[in-house]
């Protein structure tokens, strides 16, 4: 299987495959057998206890954390303060926009309006075409870590489910990470059958950003229940299992230059990265011995959200644009 | 040594009760989500749709809710549908008792704003639009029958609907309450029916911005003559053909209720 087709198939809901003798590369094999020598697993072992003395003693501060939020906050200031100001910088919401004129509009959105009215004008086109392009460039599922409002929500709920957890109060209640891809599949064909923009009326993305451009109502609630569900019964289940925003801009990044790549040589297999990230099924392969290749390319269902990059004590994880070299 | 007869693992408990949480999930979800269905299908609410808008159906369909008209509206009329609107939720209605569509924009910007063709791009001029068509649905009320006359607010004092008045200022609406009004027989919807007003420029050589196309092809409102017996002049207000359906006649009405509902049911809206 190709690494295209992994990221899909795992993007998809499908669970990571483990991989077989000859899906390694000669070198990553090498390096798998040297870090099984014994002197390189001591010194493995021993690294990982100063790294988690150093951690409990200086609790790192999430630096690409606080500025992803600064990020997020601002460009959904930019819609509030564009209409509050009428300075026409960026009209509009997340489902639909004009940035300083040229149209955007959101790539699930304009799906459920293409298939349940059957019609595309040609602004709608050139919106979809202009997301789609900045979105590929900037990996796809970036809009959820990076943009989207819910996410910000999701995680700070997620913080109080962890305090929550952590004292045995609640538990997380996995499901079935296939079933995203079943509501895609579902709203798409409810949008053509029923003809209205069935996912909309749920979408906490499209009524957040809504709630926040033209003023609080009602649908609040629906964000507030499922911001609940999240808290006492499946961590940042929302996002995981049933936002086809998400699937949608998962697959418009699977060939996107802009990756977290993982380095194999420096990595001590600690797995702090696959305790923070969302995703975790994207992070199987910092496994000890799963490794394909010396570095690899992370998947499509990541969301750059960066936290990975964050917590990894020995900065295995790096963002990456193909053909510029380490970013970060 | 191999086991024999490894066929497919038996399902543990764990994976089959996350496999039925999935699925019950997934069901409660997709419920929820067609619950928009009822609104809709019940006509819980008959909305007036800003200037442009498609038939109900298509409109809903075609509506990416996202607000742009809302944000160019000059006199802040359009507001978006709440969450018990169903699958309308986030598409933009016009409550014209609170703030109606004066076309003082001229241009139709919600209709230039319009991403997704919800708002149809086929018309040009505020007389082209049919978002519905006015009633006189309280007759008895309306103190033109009543042979009244109307002096002061509008609205009253608590009032912050905007409207504009060409001879104070071309390009900005005002508050409707810093614009009181002083008449014989109350004519307030007539005299603000921006069909009535550009109809009225044209018929003095003046069409608005000096463009014939501008000019509507048929009236929308007149007051008629109503006769009686005790010597009072009463007259009543008649819709006619060329109404558009905007209803300033029943922002405007002073009396409360309005004398006027705008009617979206009879054939409102443009064919996809």
């Amino acid at each position: 299987m190709s690494r295209i087709t992994r990221s899909l198939s795992e993007l998809f809901g499908n669970d990571p495959q483990r991989p077989v003798p000859t899906d390694y590369t000669p070198e990553a094999k090498e390096l798998h057998a040297f870090q099984r020598t014994d002197v390189e697993t001591k010194k493995r072992v021993d690294g990982i206890k100063v790294e988690l003395a150093e951690k409990h003693a200086h609790p790192p501060l999430e630096k690409l954390r606080l500025k992803r939020w600064a990020v997020l906050i601002f460009v959904n200031l930019l819609f509030v303060l564009s209409f509050y100001l009428d300075i026409q910088l960026l009209e509009g919401a997340l489902t639909a926009s004009r940035f300083v004129g040229f149209h955007m509009a959101d790539l699930n959105s304009a799906l459920q309006v293409m298939l349940a009215f059957k019609h595309v004008v040609l602004n709608l086109l050139i919106g979809t075409v202009t997301v789609f392009i900045a979105w590929w460039l900037l990996g796809g599922r970036t809009f959820c870590s990076w943009v989207c409002p819910y996410h910000l929500l999701a995680e700070w709920t997620e913080i109080l489910h962890l305090k929550l957890a952590e004292k045995n109060i609640v538990s997380d209640h996995p499901f079935d990470r296939r079933a995203r891809t079943w509501f895609w599949v579902i709203f798409a064909v409810l949008a053509l059958v029923t003809g209205y923009t069935v996912y909309e009326t749920i979408s906490p993305t499209g009524i957040l950003s809504r709630a926040l451009i033209y003023g609080p109502g009602l649908a609040l609630l629906w964000v507030a229940l499922l911001l609940l569900f999240e808290v006492f019964y499946s961590r940042r289940a929302w996002c995981r299992y049933a936002c086809p925003i998400g699937l949608t801009y998962g697959i418009v990044g699977t060939t996107s230059p802009l990756i977290v790549q993982y380095e194999l040589s420096s990595c001590f297999h600690e797995g702090e990265c696959r305790k923070v990230c969302l995703v975790p099924h994207v992070l199987d392969t910092v496994i000890k011995g799963k490794a394909r290749d010396t570095e690899v390319e992370i998947g499509a269902d990541c969301t750059r959200c960066g936290r990975c990059v964050d917590s990894c004590p020995t900065s295995s994880l790096m963002f990456k644009f193909k053909g510029l070299g380490n970013l970060l | 040594m191999k086991k024999t007869g490894t066929k497919k693992k038996p399902m543990t408990l764990k994976v089959r009760r996350k496999f039925i949480r999935t699925l019950v999930m997934g069901a409660g979800l997709i419920g929820t989500s067609l619950l928009g269905f009822i609104p809709v299908l019940g006509r819980w609410k008959e909305r007036v749709r800003p200037p442009g808008a498609l038939k109900e159906q298509p409109f809903l369909a075609s509506c990416i809710k996202c607000g742009q008209c809302v944000q160019v509206c000059p006199v802040n009329a359009i507001k978006l549908a709440e969450l018990d609107e169903g699958f309308g939720i986030g598409s933009p209605y016009i409550d014209t008792r609170a703030q109606s569509c004066d076309f003082s924009c001229d241009g139709l910007q919600c209709v230039l704003a319009c991403p997704t063709g919800a708002l149809t791009h086929e018309l040009n001029y505020p007389h082209e639009t049919d978002m519905g068509i006015a009633k006189v649905v309280r007759q008895e009320s309306c103190l033109a029958v009543q042979g009244k006359g109307f002096k002061g607010q509008a609205r009253g004092p608590g009032y912050d609907g905007l409207l504009r008045y060409d001879e104070i200022d071309r390009w900005n609406p005002i508050l409707v309450r810093d614009h009181p009004y002083d008449v014989e027989l109350c004519d307030l919807c007539v005299r603000q029916c921006p069909i009535e007003i550009r109809a009225n420029q044209c018929d003095t050589g003046k069409p608005p911005s000096g463009d014939e196309n501008q000019c509507p092809p048929k009236r929308a409102i007149r007051l008629v003559q109503i006769d009686s017996t005790d010597g009072v002049r009463r007259m009543r207000p008649e819709i006619l053909d060329g109404c558009v359906g905007c209803g300033v006649c029943d922002m405007i009405c002073p009396v409360e209720p309005s004398v006027f509902e705008v009617d979206v049911t009879e054939s409102r809206g443009w064919a996809a």
